[in-house]
């Protein structure tokens, strides 16, 4: 529980950073940018009590936001992320349910499980923060367009963090 | 009564959700708002200490870049001095000081964050109300525009980019009195658009695209970009130019602000025209 608390508290601090200094300023094909930072929330444990989830969301989304001058949208994906993802947890859960003290892993849930549930949730917090950053619906098709690009450059990144991460430990 | 806290504790997920969602919506909103005071941003203590340390660290790479960069504009400025000058008439030069007053002067300034991938990108720079610097003062590189002060600390300011949803630069074409208005559509960081100006006058690839001056944020005659491609959509009484911007915004180092010294006059004057 401790080690957890440890851990996760890390990560939040590493990933704010990891966003703000490196990828922010990463940028392939015209304005692709990827949001590795969803993956503290992606990573958070199963029984994580729902207004905690909420509540360490905003404070991540607020984080990344003070260093990009765009107050309230990452608050707000990652906020819609968070209440998403208990449901979605749910919708794709295996038969039989969840074995007690497992983690959203592909070492626990398996491959399959993770990038359904990764991905599902990605592309929410993306659709959300595009169309924010943007906030004009005449724009729909190219958003739609570097949506789709970022969410898949994300998604490969969070797949690759997560095996570095996990691989760690085992 | 009971009822309803009953279902509101019911569904506490939903609510706890609805109630951050519409705190964020409420920050974001207010922040947007181009005069509003926003007050977490990266002039932000904290968050702007981190990026000039940071900046500290890489800014050595780029100087090699950024110095040669630095001594053409010396070159330009040395052409541009009173001893490049040779007087041909000798006692017929007649130097009236009362004719020439100062509008515009410069401060230089650090970029010590930037961004180019986003709809809309802002500048962090090294400088704020300790210096001198006021919201919606202009900034210019050597090469060209850059953008407007949005937000001022007392050691930092934020600068909204020409990259900008929000960013419209009245601009002219150099030799020509026609002035149309610069925008940026979002797709690539070094073209830009230029919209309203009319289709009856005569405009060629390659034309230099300059500041207005009608603004009283930048001087006349600053380098906003190069005519790149001519369009007329059709039905529409203006043009729609496509230009190359003169300033490298993926490699901004060193700026200037510039602060116009009639600008509350000329402001002053066009509002009591316009309540009228």
């Amino acid at each position: 529980m401790f080690n957890q608390i440890i851990s996760n508290s890390l990560r939040f601090v590493f990933l704010i950073l990891f966003q703000v200094f490196i990828l922010n300023n990463i940028q392939l094909g015209g304005y692709l940018n990827p949001y590795l930072y969803v993956l503290f929330i992606l990573m958070l444990p199963f029984e994580t009590p729902r207004g905690l989830l909420l509540l360490l969301s905003f404070l991540l989304g607020i984080s990344v936001d003070m260093f990009s001058n765009t107050i309230g949208m990452h608050a707000m994906a990652c906020l819609l992320l968070a209440f998403l993802r208990p449901y979605i947890v749910t919708y794709i859960s295996p038969r039989g349910g969840y074995d007690f003290g497992a983690q959203p892993t592909v070492k626990d849930m398996g491959f399959n499980w993770y990038l359904s549930y990764v991905g599902i949730l990605i592309l929410a917090h993306h659709v959300l923060l595009f169309n924010l950053e943007v906030f004009r619906l005449a724009e729909f098709f190219p958003t739609l367009y570097r949506t789709l690009l970022s969410s898949l450059f994300t998604l490969v990144l969070v797949i690759i963090s997560h095996y570095i991460i996990s691989g760690k430990k085992s | 009564m009971r009822s309803i806290i009953l279902f509101i504790w019911r569904n506490n997920f939903i609510f706890l959700f609805l109630l951050f969602e519409s705190f964020s919506a409420y920050l974001l909103v207010q922040n947007n708002s181009f005069q509003r005071a926003s007050f977490l941003n990266s002039s932000d203590f904290i968050a702007a200490n981190l990026y000039e340390s940071f900046d500290n660290m890489t800014g050595y790479f780029g100087l090699r870049e950024e110095n040669e960069r630095l001594a053409e504009e010396n070159e330009e400025l040395y052409g541009q001095s009173i001893m490049s000058y040779v007087q041909f008439v000798d006692g017929e030069f007649i130097h009236n000081d009362t004719v020439y007053h100062q509008q515009y002067t410069y401060l230089n300034a650090r970029v010590i964050n930037n961004s180019i991938n986003k709809r809309n990108n802002y500048l962090t720079l090294n400088r704020g109300t300790n210096q001198g610097v006021e919201r919606e003062m202009g900034v210019i590189s050597s090469l060209g525009v850059i953008g407007i002060v949005k937000d001022v600390s007392a050691n930092f300011s934020t600068v909204l980019s020409l990259l900008h949803a929000d960013s419209r630069t009245s601009v002219k074409i150099l030799g020509k009195d026609y002035f149309g208005s610069a925008i940026w559509n979002g797709d690539d960081f070094t073209f830009g658009t230029v919209t309203e100006l009319p289709t009856h006058i005569r405009i060629n690839k390659g034309d230099k695209i300059v500041t207005s001056g009608f603004s009283a944020i930048f001087p006349e005659g600053l380098r906003v970009g190069i005519v790149e491609d001519i369009d007329i959509v059709a039905g529409d009484k203006s043009y729609t130019l496509k230009i190359k911007y003169a300033s490298d915004f993926a490699s901004l180092a060193n700026v200037y602000l510039v602060s116009n010294l009639l600008k509350v006059e000329q402001s002053h004057l066009e509002d009591t025209t316009l309540q009228e």
